[in-house]
């Protein structure tokens, strides 16, 4: 190739000659060009999404020196370290090496505090951040195979969790392990051989420690990271969605380059975050496991309760009645159903399929099948807004379920009646907040409705000539307005027959869920309707016009 | 400890060794033949602190407990509960009670140590029962924190949690905090079962045992926790509780600031 | 671009949006005209910034320092959570608060300067992009005709017995690693029946080890009891396993105030009565015994058991009532087993419903 070197590209800087040694060697110059002034758009809740990875950047780092000193085995041994209440004490050396990390290396509580908080941390970012995209529409075409690999990425990390959870093979973690035994043995005949396979014979066995630490720290791991470049990936190829605002359109992104802003910003981020899970670490306890004690199958303590992120199966379990009104253990031809375990957890995996499934849900009853690069305002999307926070009060009734006894401690009230109400509030709660969510979302929709139209409230009082007392509203500037008044007015899409002028009982279905999903809307303030509440500046029919029975009746 | 293993070779020290031998045996003799009996009483009660404690017992404790302490509808029988229970009930403050309930609270002493003392007193010369425990076994410097900590998580960690901050229990009562309690509440609320605990006579938890157990707890009492802030030892879901409102509103803060505009 | 609907592709047409009429609409006014920061336009602001930053730089070079410090300066010399020597925890205390502070400083320095360094000094002029659509029709075409061409090269469709065959092993091949998960566990289920409690067994305290008299038992207290031959059993022997099916809770109650059916009559030994630990509902030990209302409480999900009425569930998610284990006394006047349990103990599985058949067939 010695002809092409008359060509080659001298540089003339010192990490020009650096770059180009990289590039002739690596080919990166088309990936700079590509990335290096890639647009992001710049919104707080666009966040989320790194607090997690960088969560889980911050995993790998602590787990990896935590591996240095844990010790997976169920082999007793007997304790000799510096924590004198558990002096002379028989306790598998998984524990023993918990206690050692803890009390004999130095910083070991550190690292372990460190990887516990960042593990809560990695779970709760990436919950808000999935409740963002929903909340937002994020999820609509084309971004719906990232949303399925977002979902996959959240029942990873609850796996991921559980198992690190258990690892210490404390009381605590074991009673967990017994729970998850049992629900094994619940499903239906080959629950039991799931179970022995499990933990390699009869709970707890010597097995499963070790072969829950091989899932921890690898096969997990590796899903996780796996499903995470697949999702940045899609991002990439996506472009990041954006909020709907003057200049923002479907076909472009605006915000900031990667180069230097965004990649300050984001890197910077990291070690924020960093910041956030160190000072956790170092100021708040976290799973003190040598209260509990090593592994035994007789002790348990008050206040037995899994991390927050089990906490909804475990809630679930508390609030069903087992032997109300009847016993819900059935026994057919010999087999038994112990649906006091199986009957909870159905609802649960509903969710599961459905959230899976949701933008697909949406589509179809929705007939909208139109890129989406421009996100919506949740109060826009009254239908989507109401569902989520349905969704999350089911969710959230159960996880409170979970600690059922810490708030009859806490809140001076009875066990079993905060059983009682949170057993109500199961089943009303999704109702209730249906309802709320979606005449807020309304309720806030008018309010933008109204400031587009009359102006804010400028607090200031004048006296009219004739003795009348008015505030003045100051009118908005264009950009403002745009923001309120820049939102898509779906309506309802009845049932309509197919090719063959049959109306099917779905399509049936899918026009009452269209007609429920749409019936009560706000419409965006039009020009027109911007210029009569400009000629009658006190009539405040205007406000109301765009509501749904004005329009249906069209 | 190092002070004990110099003397060790003092001529005396094999005759002090034979007196702890046999006092030991000897201990061990009484505890093995009267578990179940009431103990020797060894705080004496004259005949004056009988009587002040019946007229304090009259005043304060007869419309719940009887006039003779026989019992009512709205109160046990207090005839053989012993000393113990008195100075555990009167001297945490739960009795007399403020009203009826699921069970009763703490609340300031009502009575000064003396009048505590006349009023077990009196209850004590009401029948055998559990005496108020000596000194010697509520001296956690004698006590194994390790063996307590065993005896604990089998017996006590399922209702007062297993850094005894306390549980919840059926229809609105509830196992208490054991933080800050003092050394001989808690032998006495073992040796009687006050309110729906269960009773750990000296058969079932030995003397010593019992030493362990407050040495335990109290080793927990002592020591500041190690990881920084313990969120009331409650475990998981105050760890959740912390992650998702400061550790969120940080988040929150941080990004905000990040995302806006500077000035 | 008035309206950015209008540029969308519309891939279905049935959607209907309200009166569908783009001129009833706003026009996008674009981007808001920028506002120059302060450290745009006064030099002064921007050397202030820039300190700022420098300082939370040199802040993180602090806090490094402070990690090094509290690692190598503090000594945790001595025993954790000793009741009377307390100045060693005290000390790990503080040298994890001082690492994560040093760290949290040194994290926290770098993060804010360079985020601030981004928002005052870098510039700060919203930038668009165009979109390109996830791939073009022509991208969609050259790709399926490489794909045909693949297809067809490799001759997959003119020779079907090759591709069957193939598709026959491809199925086959992985199967021996599915086969090697075989031995994770046993499956005799048996296992699951029986404890090691055995009729003269004696009822021993857990974990000290020591039997129990019935005169112990006095009224009001429970027991945390197992088998006496569990001590025999080593933690390689299923010590764990063993116990974990075994653990019994003991209480005496007053004998009037108690329901005894028929068949348990000679099941307890004056007023005591013995009880399997484990949770019917799914496994947790009840360990939570009120000695005046007589119920068991499960710390984990509050199944509520009646003492009085053979273990009933009387609140709670349980189905069934726990197992209890008859109890009589020896010579000795030790309390021991009269056998195993009758059932078998803990959660439910399916084929428990086999298992309670043949063994109320052995009893009988």
């Amino acid at each position: 190739m010695s002809s092409t070197t008359d060509y080659e590209y001298q540089p003339r800087t010192r990490s020009g000659r650096i770059a180009n040694f990289v590039d002739t060697r690596a080919g990166v110059s088309p990936m700079v060009k590509e990335f290096g002034r890639k647009i992001f758009p710049d919104h707080w809740t666009f966040m989320f999404g790194e607090v997690a990875l960088y969560s889980f950047v911050i995993l790998l780092l602590s787990g990896t020196f935590l591996a240095f000193w844990f010790d997976p085995t169920m082999t007793s041994l007997e304790y000799h370290g510096s924590y004198v209440p558990m002096q002379g004490v028989e306790m598998s050396g998984a524990y023993a090496s918990t206690l050692n990390i803890s009390f004999d290396i130095r910083g070991g509580l550190f690292l372990r505090q460190l990887h516990h908080w960042s593990a809560l941390m990695f779970v709760m970012a990436l919950s808000v951040h999935m409740l963002r995209v929903f909340f937002t529409g994020a999820f609509r075409r084309p971004r719906e195979l990232n949303w399925v690999v977002g979902c996959v990425l959240f029942l990873l990390a609850i796996v991921a969790g559980f198992s690190g959870y258990s690892l210490p093979d404390d009381v605590l973690s074991g009673n967990g392990l017994r729970i998850a035994d049992a629900m094994l043995k619940a499903i239906p005949v080959v629950g039991t051989y799931m179970s022995m396979f499990m933990f390699g014979g009869e709970f707890p066995g010597l097995a499963i420690i070790g072969r829950m630490y091989i899932a921890h720290v690898l096969i997990i791991p590796a899903l996780i990271l796996i499903m995470i470049v697949v999702h940045l990936f899609m991002v990439v190829v996506h472009k990041h969605t954006q909020y709907p605002g003057p200049g923002r359109t479907e076909n472009n992104v605006v915000g900031f380059p990667v180069g230097p802003v965004y990649a300050a910003k984001a890197g910077g981020f990291f070690f924020i975050v960093f910041g956030i899970l160190a000072l956790l670490a170092g100021t708040t306890t976290i799973n003190a496991i040598w209260n509990y004690g090593p592994y035994d199958p007789s002790p348990v303590q008050a206040g037995s309760q899994p991390d927050f992120y089990m906490g909804f199966p475990d809630g679930a379990l508390r609030l069903m009645p087992g032997s109300w009104p009847f016993s819900w253990e059935f026994t057919i031809f010999g087999w038994v159903l112990p649906m006091a375990i199986l009957l909870p957890l159905i609802p649960i995996a509903l969710l599961f399929v459905a959230m899976f499934a949701y933008p697909w849900i949406e589509r179809w009853v929705t007939k909208d099948n139109r890129v989406h690069n421009v996100l919506d305002r949740p109060r826009n999307a009254p239908f989507r807004t109401a569902i989520g926070a349905a969704a999350v009060t089911f969710y959230a009734v159960q996880m409170m379920a979970a600690s059922s006894d810490l708030i009859a401690t806490h809140f001076h009230v009875g066990l079993n009646d905060v059983t009682y109400w949170l057993r109500a509030a199961y089943f009303l709660g999704p109702i209730l907040a249906f309802i709320i969510a979606r005449r807020m979302c309304l309720a806030l929709q008018r309010k933008d409705r109204e400031i587009v139209l009359h102006g804010r409230e400028s607090g200031r009082i004048q006296a009219l000539p004739h003795g009348e007392f008015v505030e003045v509203h100051e009118p908005l500037d264009e950009y403002k307005r745009y923001r309120l008044v820049d939102f898509e007015d779906y309506q309802v899409q009845p049932a309509r027959a197919n090719a063959k002028g049959k109306v099917t009982g779905m399509e049936k279905m899918r026009g009452r869920l269209s007609r429920w999903y749409f019936e009560d809307r706000v419409a965006p303030v039009t020009p027109q309707e911007l210029e009569a509440a400009h000629g009658h500046h006190d009539d405040h029919e205007a406000v109301g016009a765009g509501s749904h029975k004005a329009q249906l009746d069209k | 400890m190092k002070a004990l293993s110099q003397k060790r070779r003092h001529p005396l020290a094999v005759l002090a060794l034979l007196v702890m031998a046999l006092l030991l045996t000897g201990g061990l003799y009484a505890v093995a033949t009267t578990t179940n009996e009431a103990k020797a009483e060894t705080t004496t009660y004259s005949a004056q602190d009988i009587e002040e404690g019946q007229k304090l017992f009259l005043a304060n404790c007869s419309t719940c407990h009887g006039l003779n302490a026989e019992g009512t509808e709205a109160g046990p029988s207090l005839i053989g509960v012993g000393a113990a229970s008195v100075d555990f009930q009167v001297g945490t403050g739960r009795m007399p009670m403020q009203m009826q309930g699921p069970q009763a609270q703490v609340k300031p002493e009502q009575f000064n140590e003396e009048q505590t003392k006349q009023l077990a007193g009196y209850v004590a010369s009401l029948g055998a029962g559990p005496a108020i425990p000596e000194d010697e076994y509520l001296d956690v410097t004698k006590g194994d924190s390790a063996n307590g900590a065993k005896v604990f998580l089998a017996n006590c960690a399922m209702c007062h949690n297993a850094a005894g901050a306390g549980g919840a229990l059926t229809r609105g009562k509830y196992a208490p905090s054991l933080m800050g309690v003092d050394e001989a509440h808690i032998y006495e609320a073992m040796q009687t079962g006050p309110q729906n605990m269960p009773v750990f006579n000296d058969a079932n938890i030995t003397p010593e045992e019992k030493r362990d157990v407050i040495t335990y707890i109290k080793a927990l009492d002592n020591n500041t926790d190690p990881g920084g802030f313990n969120l009331g030892s409650l475990g998981p879901v105050s760890e959740g509780l912390m992650i998702w409102s400061i550790g969120l509103a940080v988040v929150i803060g941080f990004t905000v600031w990040l995302t806006s505009r500077s000035a | 671009m008035g309206d950015h609907r209008d540029g969308t592709p519309q891939h279905s047409g049935a959607v209907v949006t309200s009166d569908g009429a783009a001129k009833n609409q706003f026009p996008d006014p674009g981007l808001p005209p920028h506002r120059p920061r302060v450290t745009d336009v006064d030099p002064k602001a921007a050397k202030r910034a820039e300190r700022q930053v420098v300082l939370l730089f040199i802040i993180s070079i602090l806090g490094s320092i402070l990690f090094f410090i509290a690692y190598f300066g503090i000594r945790v010399d001595g025993p954790i959570y000793d009741v009377v020597n307390t100045e060693p925890t005290s000390q790990l205390r503080l040298q994890n608060l001082l690492l994560g502070l040093g760290i949290a400083l040194g994290m926290f320095g770098i993060g804010i300067g360079v985020v601030q360094w981004a928002r005052t000094l870098m510039p700060d002029h919203e930038l668009v992009e165009e979109r390109h659509d996830v791939r073009t029709e022509e991208q969609r075409a050259e790709a399926q005709e490489i794909l045909t061409t693949i297809y067809d090269e490799s001759g997959i469709k003119r020779r079907p017995l090759l591709r069957n065959t193939l598709i026959g092993a491809a199925i086959l091949a992985p199967l021996p690693f599915v086969g090697l998960l075989r031995d994770l566990g046993p499956t005799d289920l048996t296992v699951l029946r029986h404890t090691i409690w055995d009729e003269g067994i004696r009822l021993v305290r857990d974990p000290s080890g020591t039997p129990i008299k019935a005169s112990d038992v006095t009224l009001g207290s429970a027991f945390h009891v197992v088998p006496e031959n569990l001590s025999e059993l080593g933690h390689h022997d299923g010590y764990l396993d063993e116990k974990a099916k075994a653990v019994v809770l003991l209480m005496r109650l007053d004998p009037d105030k108690v329901n005894v059916s028929a068949d348990r009559e000679d099941w307890n030994v004056d007023g005591i009565f013995a009880y399997s630990k484990v949770c019917t509902h799914v496994g947790c030990p009840i360990a939570l015994y009120e000695q005046h209302t007589h119920h068991l409480l499960c710390p984990c999900h509050q199944s509520t058991f009646d003492l009085t009425n053979e273990c009933e569930v009387i609140f709670g998610p349980a189905s069934r009532p726990l197992p209890q284990l008859p109890i009589t006394v020896d010579s000795e006047g030790y309390l021991v087993a009269r056998s195993d349990f009758h059932e078998p103990v803990g959660p439910t599985y399916s084929q428990r419903g086999f298992a309670v058949r043949d063994m109320q067939g052995e009893a009988n």
